[in-house]
């Protein structure tokens, strides 16, 4: 008992692992607050994309100034967002096609310009898979910034944003602006994935969107009740996570990812058949044989 | 129960071509809705039927021609159920809340919303269902649900798309003497579907579609044969039963007549 308090203090006295606490844990609720919509709305892909895109401006910005790389790499990915969007309308390619193409794009380009410029911000395994080491008290604050606003979109928009998630001809029918309400969605996500990167890394990322999410999917039905489980098990992830990776001296990132991945299984394992068929086209809008599934044992009131 | 049209108009299509990116769906449609109307759009898969309940909706535009819609016009709309997801995770009260995403800023519904909420599915008969999570509704009461979350916007107008497709007879007899009930209680309705004998042969108002308006009436005006073989491409075969029209398919070779669906 007093190892393992030990274990947990211990590494508190070093300032380097406080901030990497702080901002893990922010990360894995932030991510898997977001991550609620984007699963919800089958845009894991974007998500996915998004955050290989940055990385393209990330080592572009980095060519021009050390300083600027985060806003270089915030208006690349926004570029890149609305690059996708403006593609999958005006030109009958697919979105996932796009996505492929755009980001893929810019993630040859980033890993281009970094090895051969060199990285004059974090280093480049740092960027793709995180690190606890380095981390500014800039960086803790645009994290905790992302956050709060992230918080105060979703309080003001929950409806809209909940309408135009589950039903969104409907929801344009009804009054909400679906493309606003969409865009802010995407501004969200991509402050959201900006300011998690250096501590989760690019292409790790994603899972966070979609794990906590997941999980939270199959532990309930009620939507209010999925948004702050997905949050608190983020949280969880990040913080678990931050001291494995302390501990076995790997990168955060991937110790982040792979809690996640050890609750699903514990999730998956202890719900069985019921939490698969909770989460079986949870963004599927033409599932037309889940019509038939009605055996399911009723949720308990929120 | 009427289907004159001499009420108020609603909405008004005027020599309407609307179409997806420069390809027009329905050509040169003319088409009015009366406060007093209950009318099924009849006609083939891909004749525009959905097309036409999105240019009233307002969803689409026509690129020639004209949409006019009465002042502060209410419309409400009920989708297809397999266009939904039913995984995700809401309840039937949550699903029936959110038609008001105006005004309340607040995530969580104030006690006027709540009791009007409660209300309007028990209007319905679903108010013990309000807890329950969206897939464990039978075919019925989840479109039930959806005129709940419909009619909690108090529209003058409901639009449905293909209310019946899917479910079966007992459900589309229920569902039929809803729409009936609701119209009597005064609201227009316009819905969609491709079931002509029963569906269609049941509604005071029809209008055949196929990328034109091609017939406008009663279903004793319209469910013709040439009417139907314009509607359609197929020759169809008409008789009477009860006073009401019964669509059946008619075989080249003269073989038993099979009622069609």
């Amino acid at each position: 008992m007093t190892d393992l308090w030990t274990n947990l203090v211990h590494p508190l006295s070093y300032g380097f692992f406080q901030r990497g606490l702080i901002v893990a844990t922010l990360a894995g609720a932030l991510l898997g607050f977001i991550g609620v919509y984007i699963t919800l709305r089958g845009m894991s892909y974007i998500g996915h994309g998004l955050s290989h895109a940055i990385f393209g401006g990330f080592a572009a910005a980095q060519l021009v100034s050390a300083s600027y790389f985060m806003v270089g790499a915030g208006v690349w990915g926004l570029a890149s967002a609305l690059g996708i969007s403006y593609v999958t309308r005006r030109h009958r390619i697919g979105a996932d096609a796009a996505i492929g193409v755009i980001t893929t794009a810019s993630f040859a380009l980033g890993v281009a310009l970094l090895s051969h410029y060199g990285s004059t911000g974090p280093s480049f395994d740092s960027a793709l898979f995180g690190s606890i080491l380095g981390i500014s008290s800039t960086q803790i604050w645009s994290v905790v910034g992302v956050a709060a606003l992230t918080a105060v979109v979703v309080f003001l928009r929950y409806r809209a944003l909940l309408f135009s998630t589950f039903d969104p001809e409907v929801a344009a029918v009804s009054g909400v602006n679906v493309a606003r309400t969409d865009a802010l969605l995407m501004l969200v996500l991509s402050l959201g994935i900006l300011a998690t990167l250096t501590v989760i890394g690019v292409t790790l990322v994603a899972a966070m969107l979609v794990i906590p999410a997941v999980v939270a999917r199959m532990l309930t039905d009620s939507f209010g009740r999925m948004l702050w489980l997905s949050t608190v098990l983020g949280a969880a992830c990040g913080l678990v996570g931050m001291y494995a990776s302390y501990y076995a001296q790997v990168p955060s990132g991937t110790m982040i990812v792979l809690t996640g991945a050890a609750l699903f299984v514990l999730v998956l394992t202890s719900k069985g058949a019921r939490g698969m068929r909770r989460t079986a086209g949870l963004d599927s809008h033409t599932d037309a044989d889940s019509l038939a599934v009605v055996d399911l044992p009723l949720p308990t009131r929120s | 129960m009427t289907g004159t049209g001499v009420g108020p108009v609603l909405v008004e299509l005027d020599r309407a071509w609307v179409g997806y990116e420069g390809s027009p769906v329905l050509h040169d449609v003319t088409f009015r809705v009366h406060a007093d109307q209950l009318t099924g759009v009849v006609g083939p898969s891909g004749a525009g039927k959905t097309t036409l309940l999105r240019t009233l909706l307002g969803t689409l535009r026509p690129d020639r021609g004209r949409v006019a819609r009465a002042d502060g016009l209410r419309l409400a709309y009920v989708p297809q159920l397999e266009t939904v997801n039913w995984n995700f995770p809401i309840t039937v009260f949550e699903c029936v809340l959110m038609s008001r995403p105006q005004g309340r800023r607040l995530p969580w519904p104030s006690r006027q919303e709540r009791t009007d909420v409660n209300e309007v599915l028990d209007r319905l008969g679903i108010a013990d269902l309000a807890d329950r999570h969206i897939r464990q509704l039978s075919g019925g009461q989840q479109q039930r649900m959806f005129v709940a979350r419909a009619l909690l916007r108090r529209p003058q107008l409901l639009l449905l798309d293909e209310p019946t497709s899917g479910v079966d007879v007992s459900t589309r007899h229920e569902m039929l003497h809803l729409l009936e009930d609701l119209h009597d209680d005064g609201l227009a309705i316009v819905l969609t579907t491709h079931d002509l004998n029963g569906m269609a042969a049941h509604l005071p108002h029809l209008v055949c579609v196929n990328h034109r308006v091609v017939a406008d009436g009663t279903p004793q005006e319209v469910i013709r044969p040439d009417v139907l073989e314009a509607t359609f491409g197929a020759r169809l075969e008409v008789l009477q039963h009860l006073g009401m029209p019964v669509v059946v398919d008619e075989f080249a070779s003269g073989a038993r007549p099979r009622v069609v669906s």
